[in-house]
């Protein structure tokens, strides 16, 4: 295992992002998801969808450990069928991604110009605005969302939907078959 | 191109397979597989409970190499399947399940006799897969059997709604199937090899410990081979009891909580140990920790996951153990020059003299289980149930071979030991089969007597009989002041209930009654239930208390 986790301070506890293949086709996720619960792995989120081949599904797993647990994931995930192929991605070599939206009760106008600002700043998008509401489309790196979330503190948030982390090598490298 | 009903389809395939015999229960979602199984030559044997279907089938699978199949109907049928899948997993047994289901528009309805048998069994099975249209059939078993049989054998579950199985379409049946996300193990690095062997070379004190690895892999003479090189002791664990003869001169039994002193002792002084298909269970290790601390450790397991997993070790290599052995002994053998030194050698022989079993005609359990050796031949299969009558049968049991000791180590499933006979015994009619039981164990599928007689399988039952939960009431001895909580079972006339079934009865309540009720059994061709009154006091010793580590035994 080449490729080291990053610390976003939690404990001591690094976060590894594992980049997988997987068959597509039902069942699959429970089959990953109930192989962690079963060993105890400690997962930040999963997020799935399909690729450019039909049958095939990608799956972005993001742990939280110890590099001996990251090893074992890794290689637990290899043992399932369904599993086609997991790669550990290097934090340095990976552009990670997570979109959030984010629902705010805003009925002052300056607190209105003020969230308008700072959405900008963060370069986010105002997708929906209602009356007493306004709604942020925010992407970037789990801890610009969690900076943005924070700063939404000063209003009041009446909803989030975060997707979980979805990432990607840079350059030529790739997840390819086995 | 064949045009067939899906349930004649699974049949043909299963006879592709090279499939003589299902263990298995009919039931209302499965019976059109059954109905075509009446035009097969593969032979159905019947179970009373689909759990001993399944022990039957894995007693199968374990006695002969190849997989054991077995098969139930949806819902009960399926979730009573489950011990015996779970059992077939943690100790790598190749299993094929088939089970009915409700059909695919009655699915997710809570139909009657509707279980999700698929997310029951995700975590307990190597791969598991519902068949959605007939025409998948051919091709889905063909991969079912090689999941189950490749690398490291694990069991695998097929699932069938009814309305598949009548469902008629082409069939193709291929050759040969590609499961993409399968990965066949590597051939062991040669470069590991060498390390390994220059490791072995440089040691004072090497020991060998075998897991169930070595038998799955075929690999004892490669062990011997290997043993006889470096004159080092062989420890095995559970699982690899009989990979080297227990009457081989390097042979120290097993290892563990109620390892033999032999084994405990000599392992814990090694300085390179060499552990084979063993996961390091926590019951082989005791304080996996303090486990051959100081000892430099090769691992070699086919599955990557295993090293390292339990025990964190100097040098692990990945590959098919008799692969991997073979390699070492080549390395090993242009390394060595020489007599190898006597010293160690010399100190299994000490040990070994000053371990000396007594014997007598009291009916201990130790005595009755190194009397019925001398009573089988060396081929004869023993399987046991779980509790005091397993870690005896361990320890004073020797075993001559290594698919000749069957037991349910991993998930220490009480009851396994007699439908396991019953199907080690389909694998290799030609040897008798004794299941060691304890009277708790053997009321938990007694019930497979039935099937014993009616299939004209005769197997042997030998009864410690206590009267006790035995291992449970030791602990509570040790453990828990002596206060017995649930342990005491008066058990039943065990003879009157062979009789009942058409089986032979005997209860022996003397050496010499037992003597004479073993060789009756081994002369009979029915099957026979030996009833042996022991203490119900009686401790399995030497033991490892919990949570202890290996030097740490008492009882010796």
């Amino acid at each position: 295992m080449q490729a080291g986790g990053y610390d976003r301070g939690l404990k001591g506890l690094k976060t590894f992002i594992f980049g997988t293949l997987v068959e597509h086709k039902p069942g699959v996720l429970q089959k990953v998801s109930n192989m962690f619960r079963q060993r105890n792995f400690n997962i930040e989120s999963i997020t799935v969808g399909p690729t450019e081949r039909g049958d095939i599904a990608r799956m972005t797993i993001t742990m939280r450990g110890e590099e001996e647990d990251a090893v074992q994931l890794e290689k637990q995930l290899r043992k399932l069928i369904d599993v086609l192929e997991v790669k550990l991605l290097d934090p340095s070599e990976t552009v990670v991604r997570e979109l959030a939206l984010v629902k705010v009760r805003v009925e002052d106008w300056r607190a209105r110009s003020d969230l308008v600002n700072w959405a900008n700043i963060f370069r986010s998008r105002i997708v929906d605005v209602s009356p007493d509401s306004i709604m942020i489309e925010i992407t970037g790196a789990p801890s610009k969302i969690d900076a943005f979330l924070e700063l939404m503190k000063r209003f009041e948030l009446l909803e989030v939907s975060r997707t979980g982390i979805t990432a990607m090598e840079r350059g030529l490298n790739r997840i390819g078959l086995k | 191109m064949l045009e067939l009903s899906g349930s004649k389809a699974l049949v043909k395939a299963l006879e592709k397979e090279g499939v003589s015999v299902i263990f298995g229960l009919p039931g209302g979602a499965i019976m059109p597989v059954y109905d075509a199984l009446l035009d097969s030559g593969i032979r159905h044997i019947l179970a009373r409970h689909e759990q001993s279907a399944a022990h039957m089938a894995d007693g199968y699978a374990r006695a002969s190499g190849r997989a054991g199949v077995c098969m139930a109907t949806s819902g009960p049928g399926s979730t009573n399947l489950v011990t015996g899948i779970a059992n077939a997993y943690m100790d790598s047994s190749p299993l094929v399940a088939f089970t009915g289901q409700v059909p695919k528009a009655m699915i997710g309805r809570d139909a009657f006799q509707e279980a999700d048998i698929i997310g029951i069994t995700a975590p307990i099975t190597k791969y598991n897969h519902q068949v959605r249209s007939a025409s998948e059939i051919p091709s889905v078993v063909k991969k079912a059997f090689l999941i189950a049989t490749s690398g490291r054998p694990g069991p695998v579950l097929v699932d069938l709604p009814k309305d598949v199985q009548t469902e008629v379409a082409q069939m193709e049946f291929p050759d040969s199937v590609e499961v993409r996300g399968l990965s066949l193990p590597l051939d062991p690095d040669p470069e590991l090899l060498k390390k390994a062997a220059e490791l072995l070379a440089g040691a004072d004190a090497p020991f060998i410990l075998a897991g169930g690895g070595v038998r799955i892999s075929n690999a004892h003479r490669e062990l011997v081979r290997l043993a006889e090189l470096l004159m080092a002791p062989v420890g095995t664990t559970l699982m690899g009891k009989g990979c080297i003869r227990e009457d081989h001169p390097l042979s120290v039994g097993v290892i563990g909580m109620h390892g033999s002193p032999l084994a405990n002792m000599l392992i814990v002084k090694a300085d390179v140990l060499l552990a084979v298909g063993t996961r390091f269970a926590d019951r082989t290790t005791c304080d996996v920790k303090e486990f051959c601390k100081e000892a430099k450790i090769i691992q070699i397991d086919i599955d990557p996951a295993e090293i390292g997993k339990n025990k964190r070790v100097h040098l692990g290599i990945e590959g098919d153990a008799r692969k991997a052995m073979a390699g070492l002994a080549e390395e090993l053998a242009k390394r060595l020059k020489g007599e190898r030194p006597a010293h160690w050698y010399e100190r299994i022989k000490q040990v070994k003299a000053k371990l000396h079993n007594e014997e007598g005609d009291g009916l201990s359990a130790p005595r009755l289980l190194r009397r019925l050796r001398k009573l089988l031949p060396d081929d004869a299969i023993v399987t046991t149930e779980v509790g005091q009558n397993q870690m005896w049968a361990s320890l004073h049991f020797k075993a001559y071979g290594p698919r000749n000791f069957i037991t349910s180590g991993g998930l220490g499933t009480m009851g396994f030991g007699f439908p396991a006979a019953i199907g080690a015994k389909v694998a290799r009619p030609e040897v008798p089969v004794v299941d060691i039981a304890g009277d708790g164990s053997f009321q938990m599928t007694m019930n497979s007597l039935a099937t014993s007689v009616s299939e004209k399988i005769p197997v042997v039952a030998v009864i410690l009989n206590n009267g006790m939960l035995g291992m449970v009431a030791q602990w509570q001895r040790l453990f828990f002041r002596g206060r017995y909580s649930a342990v005491e079972i008066k058990p039943p006339d065990f003879a009157k209930i062979a009789e009942a079934y058409g089986a032979q009865g005997m209860r022996a309540e003397s050496m010499e009654e037992f003597e004479r009720a073993v060789k009756a059994a081994l002369g009979s061709d029915v099957t026979t239930v030996i009833d042996v009154p022991i203490s119900p006091e009686e401790d399995v010793f030497p033991m490892v208390p919990p949570g202890c580590k290996l030097e740490d035994m008492i009882g010796v």
